[in-house]
């Protein structure tokens, strides 16, 4: 287990990048709030940041393994409840739940 | 939807406590740093004793989408320089996906730092929680990092209904993700934003240019 000088500095390093990198663009990007590009652009980019984001969990994804079916079917079951009852909370769990549950199971290796 | 920040919180902190970190780092790094996505990445990053600027690199690349939040996160409803400086700091996916979004544009800057207390408060009790009650969890159970996934499968999910119908922005950043992982698995994210944004400007382009051409 690492110490906790290392452990404390990992997140304190962590913290002043992704915070530099929250703030900063705020006052360098501003001239270009005006323009029409970036207005469309900031509007399509939630989902395209969402579905990249999606995709980069899934990065590690053992496609000719078939415990690759425990997330592909617990995004089914997520997508699918979303669609279905529109709940955020009920979504996360139910598809994290049905995961563990396969990959406890019948796909745990 | 922000309460979908305390199972996640669980699971992060379980996860961390699973890997043989401490409770309190769990907690720590959920009041700090303030970024689920990456604070999962870190506990492996954590374990593996990986050196710091290698850590600060990862953190650049995976967080490198916030400084485009920037450009239509509603901070300027926020006021005070305090109040600013938090919402910068607790922008998180979240946030701003919530805040930049639909009717909340027009969101009064105290509904704005509210919704960000609350986010930042529930991922921080979630993760101490989590962490604490991680020991209790079964050596044989798998799988809790899942929550990440479905959680950003929800938002993507929501940020799709408001753009309804716009079918170009899902097909572009799905196939800008996989190429990225085909082709740059080790930039995976930073590739990905790089050609999402790209395929936009040059559909856009394109679009724009054939009706007056006609």
């Amino acid at each position: 287990m690492p110490d906790a000088r290392y452990a404390i500095s990992a997140i304190v390093v962590t913290a002043a990048v992704t915070w530099a990198l929250r703030a900063l663009p705020f006052a360098a990007l501003a001239p270009m709030r005006s323009s029409r590009t970036i207005q469309t652009l900031s509007t399509r980019m939630p989902a395209g940041v969402m579905i990249i984001l999606v995709v980069y969990c899934l990065r590690d994804l053992p496609i000719s393994q078939p415990r690759a079916l425990a997330p592909l079917v617990a995004l089914t079951v997520t997508i699918g409840l979303h669609l279905w009852r529109r709940n955020a909370l009920l979504s996360i769990l139910g598809g994290t739940a049905i995961h563990v549950a396969l990959a406890s199971t019948v796909f745990a290796h | 939807m922000g309460l979908g920040f305390v199972p996640l919180g669980l699971a992060f902190g379980a996860l961390a406590v699973q890997s043989g970190l401490d409770w309190w780092w769990a907690a720590l790094s959920a009041a700090v740093i303030f970024g689920g996505s990456f604070e999962f990445l870190l506990i492996g990053l954590v374990t593996a004793v990986t050196p710091l600027a290698s850590i600060a690199l990862a953190a650049f690349m995976v967080n490198l989408r916030h400084g485009f939040y920037a450009l239509s996160f509603p901070l300027h409803h926020v006021r005070g320089r305090l109040a600013k400086t938090y919402s910068t700091f607790a922008l998180c996916d979240e946030a701003y996906a919530l805040a930049a979004t639909g009717e909340a544009r027009s969101w009064s800057g105290r509904r704005i730092l509210c919704l960000q207390l609350f986010l930042h408060g529930y991922w921080v009790a979630g993760a101490t929680a989590g962490a604490l009650l991680g020991s209790l969890i079964p050596e044989g159970v798998r799988g809790l990092d899942f929550a990440l996934t479905a959680l950003f499968a929800v938002l993507a999910l929501e940020a799709l209904r408001g753009l309804s119908g716009d079918l170009p922005t899902p097909v572009v950043a799905l196939l800008s993700a996989l190429a990225a992982r085909i082709l740059f698995p080790g930039q995976q994210l930073l590739v990905a934003f790089a050609l999402f944004t790209a395929g936009f400007l040059i559909h856009r382009h394109l679009t724009h240019r054939s009706p007056r051409r006609a």
